[in-house]
């Protein structure tokens, strides 16, 4: 249930290369955090993982498929196993905790237990629990307009860990959140993949978070692999070269600093060359 | 220095309008409209002669239970025209919307199918809406003969069209994130609809469906000239016999049902914001 990236290319319709011969082999059950500056391309590489984007080179095989060169319900079911915690969450304000969450098995129920859903959730129990785990058990019926930005990237977490997927991405799953927060965040995902056995891949911009719990860091520039090391082994030249401005202008500040977050909400073309 | 602060798009603001005010221009003189011909003293006398005749409303038992009869007659004509055209415009607006078609993630396969399909629903919206309502009411006729189901498959049709492109228009101006990120995550087109777009769509929906119900109730008047009985039948005869108060009256209750429909569609927005 891992996956593979074979020299894979991709431009954005607005004629950004984002992407440039990326050669990536993920085992089932392996834990790698991606790390980069902004615009480095971690967004753009997960979401091709997310088979969301169609990368104009090379070949991707996720969870031992094919995701285009499958018919269109192959392809559907194979999404469905694949969850993305996305950069800014993408749930509408107005919509209540508890729907946001179920929203998670939309690809898993049939199309009756959906809409049924929507009148009386199906599964406030299971909802319930996900979000016990983040801590957020009492606001299930509250709307996520009330939330902060925190709690709705956590109601955004609870949704991935109800759907139970596969193969489990996340991007920049705790950027809004305290250094706390992020820490017992990050541990859950981490906890979250090693019991169900399976893949997790998560970009991050706190360096240590990445160094402290994945086993494997990869590092991204300019859409390319910079380095793909074991935690142990990722020096500090290499995360001074990682972050190192075009032009050689020397980093300012510390290196273990938190990055500044990208602009939220900011989604690639929805074409790809 | 003076160029470097001067805004970039004022230019061709002023460009514009200017061109926009030259177009209206030739405009206005092939519709000979002149406003100053409303207030020349012999028009004004003209006009308020023709008021006056309105004047005072006609309120005997007799007309007002006819009035109340034909109320009823019309509410029940819009209101099954618009239950019709809601049934039409529901699947083509949904057809219409990019936001929620599958082949786009990535791009897919098989995107031209789609592209197709929609060009087609396009353009049958197109003809649906561009033949007035009062065309289709005469050609209906010929089959029903006089009568409100005539009426009520005409205003179904052209408003079908028109609130089928409307839908279509304000689901795509949605936010299409949450949908997008539900598609991805393998959900359906109807359950990314009702999770993803219909929470932030809901109330602007409702708010044009019950506009153009407050419209078919209007347009029922030029039903009731071709036989189609409700207000619009009685206004007709109320005219040719030249009887002001009677069709104040009829004026009345539209204004009435109007402010009604104002009412409803607060009510209604409010209860969903």
């Amino acid at each position: 249930m891992g996956f593979s990236l074979e020299g894979v290319g991709l431009t954005h319709a607005n004629g950004f290369r984002a992407l440039r011969g990326i050669d990536l082999r993920i085992a089932p059950g392996e834990r790698v955090a991606l790390i980069g500056a902004s615009g480095a391309g971690k967004t753009t590489l997960l979401r091709v993982l997310a088979a969301s984007l169609r990368p104009g080179e090379g070949r991707v095989t996720l969870l031992d498929g094919e995701p285009w060169a499958c018919a269109p319900a192959a392809l559907r079911r194979l999404r469905a196993r694949i969850g993305l915690v996305h950069q800014s969450p993408p749930i509408p304000p107005r919509q209540r905790v508890v729907t946001a969450v179920l929203a998670g098995r939309l690809g898993q129920w049939p199309l009756w237990k959906c809409l049924a859903s929507l009148v009386l959730p199906v599964d406030p129990d299971g909802a319930r629990a996900a979000l016990a785990r983040l801590d957020l058990a009492e606001r299930l019926y509250e709307r996520c307009d009330r939330l902060s930005g925190g709690q709705l990237q956590r109601v955004a977490l609870a949704r991935v860990l109800y759907q139970q997927p596969d193969l489990l991405l996340a991007d920049e799953p705790v950027s809004a959140m305290d250094p706390a927060l992020s820490e017992l965040t990050i541990s859950l995902l981490n906890e979250e993949a090693t019991r169900r056995g399976v893949t997790l891949v998560a970009s991050l911009h706190a360096v240590d978070l990445a160094l402290r719990h994945f086993p494997r860091v990869v590092g991204v520039k300019e859409g390319a692999i910079l380095f793909d090391l074991p935690a142990a082994q990722v020096s500090d030249a290499l995360l001074r070269e990682l972050y190192a401005a075009e032009g050689g202008l020397p980093l300012t500040g510390g290196l273990r600093a938190p990055e500044p977050a990208e602009t939220a909400g900011e989604l690639p073309p929805l074409r790809c060359a | 220095m003076s160029t470097a602060v001067r805004d970039p798009a004022a230019l061709p603001r002023l460009g514009w309008t200017l061109a926009a005010l030259v177009l209206l221009w030739p405009l206005l003189r092939l519709t000979d409209f002149h406003p100053v011909a409303l207030f020349e003293a012999g028009n004004l006398t003209a006009m308020g002669n023709f008021l006056a005749g309105f004047l005072p409303p006609e309120t005997s038992p007799d007309f007002l239970s006819l009035l109340g009869k034909a109320t009823v007659e019309t509410l029940a004509m819009a209101t099954a025209g618009i239950a019709l055209s809601i049934l039409l415009a529901v699947p083509l607006g949904l057809v219409l919307t990019r936001s929620l078609s599958i082949a786009r993630l990535g791009p897919g396969r098989r995107g031209w199918i789609g592209q197709s399909l929609r060009a087609v629903a396009r353009a049958l919206l197109a003809v649906l809406r561009g033949v007035p309502e009062l065309v289709w009411a005469l050609l209906f006729v010929r089959v029903f003969g006089l009568g409100a189901a005539a009426g009520v498959l005409a205003l179904g049709i052209t408003y079908g069209g028109m609130l089928g492109k409307v839908y279509g228009e304000i689901l795509e101006s949605t936010d299409a994130r949450p949908a997008r990120a539900l598609l991805e995550a393998g959900s359906g087109r109807l359950a990314a609809l009702c999770y993803g777009l219909l929470p932030n769509a809901a109330s602007e929906l409702v708010s044009y469906t019950v506009y153009r119900w407050e419209c078919a109730v209007r347009a029922s008047v030029v039903m009731g000239f071709v036989g189609a009985g409700g207000l619009g039948q009685l206004m007709d005869q109320s005219m040719k016999m030249l009887n002001g108060g009677e069709a104040a009256s009829i004026l009345v209750t539209f204004l009435v049902l109007v402010v009604a429909a104002d009412g409803l569609s607060e009510l209604l927005r409010r209860r969903l914001a």
